[in-house]
Formats: structure tokens, sequence, C-alpha cells
């Protein structure tokens, strides 16, 4: 079953057209992931979907309900972690979630117990009762998602989860955000610039400048842009490549003194490659497609060129002034 | 539809951060202090006592009018920047109605300010007034009302200005207007005609006025009340309605 769907939507503020014209699904259960560089209107479509805004025209439904016209029934089904921290960061850990389930309607039996469920799950039981400004970036994310997931809705947001965040406490956050469908019975929407992190989706909509340009899973939109590439470095590139289209078939290229071949699975031609020209090869190199190579390809760009308005600058100032500022 | 839990929520959550802080309160609290105590004090050496109040006593009533009006917007004007980086995008994507957002926040406003307004009233006997029990709980209701309506006007400003820039706007061309020409630093009876009608349009000169009524001595003169304690409070009343209706109103809009 499709938990959102969204059909033609489009969304103006004045003349900037944020979203122009988007059509997708989600399925239950899985993890999707929205990817695309800085304005290209994720945000904007998760405020859609969270009934936060309306769209321009066309529809967006879920949990088979109207976001623009019934959006108390969509509230009850979603939580949400938004780009910029909504957490209370003058109140406890505690404090967030008790406030959190009340706003819910948790009924007070339950609302002890769930909160107590959700410190452990965000692995903050030790420092339940310390005000959230003392936390670090990861925790206050983890306490985010699990605050999020207090009243057991079908889809939790992510919106940007992992920006801010250092590699280490990007990857552990990752480790808990893949569990959250079995775990919690719940579908993950999400958006990232960083096109490495949307690997663990299950399905990917890349979106640039309001329209979304490809989507599939990983894998096949990684066959978008064709195989492997094995670069090797060899004591005699000619001689290397003569033979590599008498056995294989495959036609070599040679550049900055290396030879590099296209192949679907490089993996698997590796062993009966060195088997052949093994004495004059020096070192093998394979390097697998990602998604930024599939951005690349679609948009001529690089996914983190960032062209922002006035306004982007402003807010992104304050964000980043936010981050390092929250984190000390 | 107004839901208890939110209305909850909303006011336990600033009532917890205000305790907490303690300079807030005590820069909250200096503020109205040194007004009364330097430019009420100076200024009593120069104006001469009327109907046996002198400047500083006169001034008292409009100085809780301060303390209200200030800590009131700048409880509601907080929403601007939540709005955009904070804690109200949580309240704002809970299954609550957004008139119970306005509620709850006009409700913590009115919390709040109250719990000011009591601290600066108990310097009254310092300043040789004679206020009594019935006259001190008037007081603190009519403060209470007074911050409610404010708090709601504070709402409506928040939701009409939404960018970072909106707050000096509002500080220069709505709060600081609004508290000068309320009556609280010059009787309004002795104000230039046009000045007494700006006065006269702002609800802070009622529920100042209503406090003159309840703190000043009979028969103050010039020093007195300016208009009937009933219109008063029908005001304060009247002003609450609109902003709260408009609040809510304004606060449905999405973009
Ligand atoms: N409230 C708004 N008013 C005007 N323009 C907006 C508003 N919100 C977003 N935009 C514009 O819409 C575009 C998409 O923004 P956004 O959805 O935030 O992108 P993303 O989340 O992908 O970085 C940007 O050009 C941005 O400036
Ligand atoms: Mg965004």
């Amino acid at each position: 079953m499709q938990i959102i769907s969204v059909e033609n939507m489009v969304k103006r503020f004045g003349s900037i057209t944020a979203v122009d014209g988007i059509t997708f699904g989600v399925d239950e259960n899985s993890i999707f992931g929205f990817l695309g560089p800085n304005g290209a209107g994720k945000t904007t479509t998760i405020s859609i979907l969270c009934t936060l805004l309306d769209p321009t025209s066309g529809k967006a439904f879920l949990n088979g309900h109207d976001c623009s016209a019934e959006s108390a029934a969509v509230r009850k089904s979603i939580g949400i972690v938004f780009q910029d921290s909504s957490l209370d960061k003058d109140l406890t850990a505690r404090e967030n979630l008790m406030f959190h389930a009340r706003l819910y309607n948790v009924a007070t039996p339950e609302r002890k117990q769930r909160v107590d469920e959700a410190l452990v799950f965000a692995g903050l039981q030790d420092r339940a009762d310390d005000l959230v400004k003392k936390f670090s970036g990861g925790m206050k994310r983890r306490l985010e998602v699990a605050r999020g997931l207090i009243h057991k809705p079908k889809v939790l947001f992510l919106d940007e989860p992992t920006l801010g965040l250092d590699p280490q406490s990007r990857s552990s956050l990752w480790e808990f955000i893949i569990e959250l469908p079995k775990k919690h019975d719940v579908t993950i929407f999400m958006t990232t610039h960083y096109m490495e992190e949307a690997e663990v989706c299950d399905h990917i909509a890349i979106i640039d400048k309001g329209k979304i340009i490809a989507s599939g899973t990983p894998g096949s939109l990684k066959k978008l842009i064709g195989g492997d590439v094995i670069y090797l470095k060899t004591s005699d590139n000619r001689k290397a490549a003569e033979t590599l289209q008498k056995l294989f078939g495959l036609s070599a290229t040679e550049k900055d003194g290396e030879i590099f071949i296209s192949t679907p699975r490089g993996d698997s031609c590796i062993p009966a490659l060195i088997r052949e020209i093994g004495d004059i090869v020096l070192s093998v190199r394979l390097q697998r497609p990602t998604l930024n190579d599939v951005f690349l390809k679609l948009t001529g760009k690089e996914i983190r060129a960032e062209n922002g308005s006035v306004e982007n600058d402003v807010k992104e100032t304050v964000r980043s002034y936010r981050r390092r500022h929250d984190r000390g | 539809m107004i839901e208890a839990n939110a209305v909850y929520v909303i006011v336990a959550r600033e009532f917890k951060k205000f305790i907490r802080e303690r300079t807030r309160l005590v820069s909250a609290i200096a503020r109205p202090l040194v007004w009364l105590f330097l430019i009420g004090g100076g200024m009593s050496r120069i104006v001469p006592i009327a109907g046996g109040v002198s400047y500083m006593q006169f001034i008292f009533p409009g100085i809780l009018g301060m303390t209200i009006l200030f800590s009131s917007i700048f409880s509601s004007i907080s929403i601007i920047w939540d709005k955009e980086f904070g804690f109200m995008k949580e309240i704002l994507v809970a299954p609550i109605s957004r008139f119970s957002i306005v509620v709850g926040k006009a409700t913590s406003g009115m919390v709040l300010s109250t719990i000011q307004a009591a601290i600066i009233l108990a310097f009254f006997p310092l300043l040789g007034l004679k206020i009594g029990f019935a006259e001190v709980a008037g007081i603190l209701l009519i403060s209470a009302a007074l911050s409610f309506a404010i708090s709601s006007l504070g709402i409506v400003l928040a939701s009409f200005y939404d960018s970072y820039e909106s707050f000096s706007v509002i500080m220069n061309f709505i709060v600081m207007p609004m508290f000068f020409l309320s009556g609280a630093m010059y009787p309004v009876k002795l104000m230039p005609t046009i000045l007494r009608f700006f006065t006269r349009i702002n609800p802070l000169t009622y529920g100042i006025d209503a406090i003159k009524h309840l703190s000043l001595p009979p028969g103050a003169g010039p020093m007195g009340a300016d208009f009937p304690f009933l219109l008063d409070v029908a005001v304060i009343i009247a002003a609450t309605v609109i902003f709260v209706a408009i609040g809510g109103k304004a606060f449905e809009r999405k973009g």
C-alpha cells in the first residue's frame, strides 16, 4: 500500500516556484529518500505533507487523508524531525518528551512509560534530566527522532537529519534510522543532500529545481550511468589494452598514466583480469558508481553546488550560527 | 475548540523556563524599578504634588502598565523566532487547533506578566501609597486581564510580521509609542488634542487608568484617573476579544 501519494503538486512563493509539478508515491514501512541540492524544494515538499503549507495546485495524500483539507487527521499520523531542531533547549530531555506526549494526547498512565522507552531508545536514559542545551548534536537528533515516535506515527519525516553532525555521529545516526521501520512499524521519509547517505533507502527520488528528475531504487539509479569502472596501473599500458580487447572485448582508455575500462560487474571481472595480465599489472582500483555520479550525469552539476537566494543565505547563516552555538 | 492539553503544555513550558531563568526575571523587574525610582523619584522634585499625589506615586500605575506591556509583548513576539527555528514548529504540527495555540500563548503571557506585576506592586508601601487588600486583588485582576489582552495583541503582531528584522520595527513603532501615549507618564487630560486622540485608542491607557482608580486616592484631581472605571474594564474586555479573534484567524493562515 502507498502510505503517501503526491499528484502533480506545485508550490509557488510569489514568483519563485519551489515545487514544480511533482508526482510520487511512498510504500508503507519503507525508507524513502528525497535527494537534491539546497533549494531544490525538499523542505517545501515536507512542509506540505506535514500540513504546514498548502500546495498552490495538485494533491497530496498521507495515510488516505488529504494533506490540506484533513490536516488534523494527517497530523495525528505523522512525526517530524525538522531541518532545524524544534527541541526546547532550556528544558530537559524528559520534559521535552513529556510535553510532546501530552500534546498528542497520550493517556496519563501510558505517558510516563512511553517517555521512559523513548529515552532508552535514544540512549539518553542517564541524561534524561539534563537540559538539552548541554547535549551534543548527535544526542539532540536521536532525542528528536525518539520524540517523533512517541505517539506511534505512521510516517516519520526526517529533514536533513545528519546536517551539521560530525562523520561519526552521522554514521551512528544512520544505524539508528535504518532500524526504525522494523522496530516501530513506521515509514521513513527523509531528505538529504548527501548523496552517499541515500544508499540505505529502499526508494529514492532525486529532485532538482522543484522537479523530480529520476527515481527508483539506489541500484536502478546507478545503472543509469552504466557499470563499475576498473582502473589499472601497468608496466605496459599498450600491451595491457590489447590483451583486454582480445580476451574480454573491453576497450580500455588511457588517462593520466592509468588505463580504465567500464564493465557492469567489475568485482567478478578482476580475478580473470589478474590471471591473464597479472604479470604487468602494478595496481588495480575498482570504482563503483555513486548517486553523486547519477546526479552529475542527470544535471551536469555537482549536488553540493549551491545557488541560494538572499533570504536563504540569511537563514543559512542563522542556522550555522545556531549549530555552532548549540554545540558549545 | 480549545484543547486543555495544548494550553497546559504551552503555559507549563513557559512557566518552567521562567522559573529557571533567574537572570531574565531580575532584568525584567529591574527596568520598571529603575523607571519608578530614578525617573519617578527625580521628577518628583520638579513636579509639585497635586491632589495629594506625588509624581512618583502618579507614575506607579503606569510602571505596572509598562511591566505588563513589555513582558506580554516579549512573551508573544518570541513566536516569530520560534516559528522559524524552534519549539513553535513542534506545536504547529501537533494535532491541536490554532485557536488553542493562541489561547495558550496569551494565557502564558498573562501568567508571567501578572507575576511580574505582582512583584512590582509589592513596592507600593515604599512610595507612601495606601492600597487596601481589596484594591490589591483588584489591581492583580486588572493586570491579568490587561496582560491577556496585550499578549493577544503581541500574537497578532507576530503573525503579521514574520521576519527577524520586524522585532525592532515592533519595538520602535508600536511598543514604545504605546507606552508613551498611555497616560503612564503624563495625565491624559493635560495632553495636547492630537496626542490625546492616540492615547484614547490605546488599550494600555485603559488598563493603566483602571489601576489609577484602584491605587491613587480619590480626589487626586489632575493626577487621578481620566476615565470611568467601568469604561476601562469594558475596553480591556473588548480589546481582549478582538485581539484573540484576530490572532486566531491570523494563525490559521498557511503560506
Ligand atoms: N517561505 C518561503 N518564501 C519564499 N520562498 C521560499 C520559502 N520557502 C522556501 N522558499 C524557496 O523555495 C525554494 C526551495 O526551498 P526549500 O524547499 O527549502 O529547499 P531545500 O529544502 O531542498 O533546500 C528555495 O528557492 C527557497 O528560497
Ligand atoms: Mg531544506
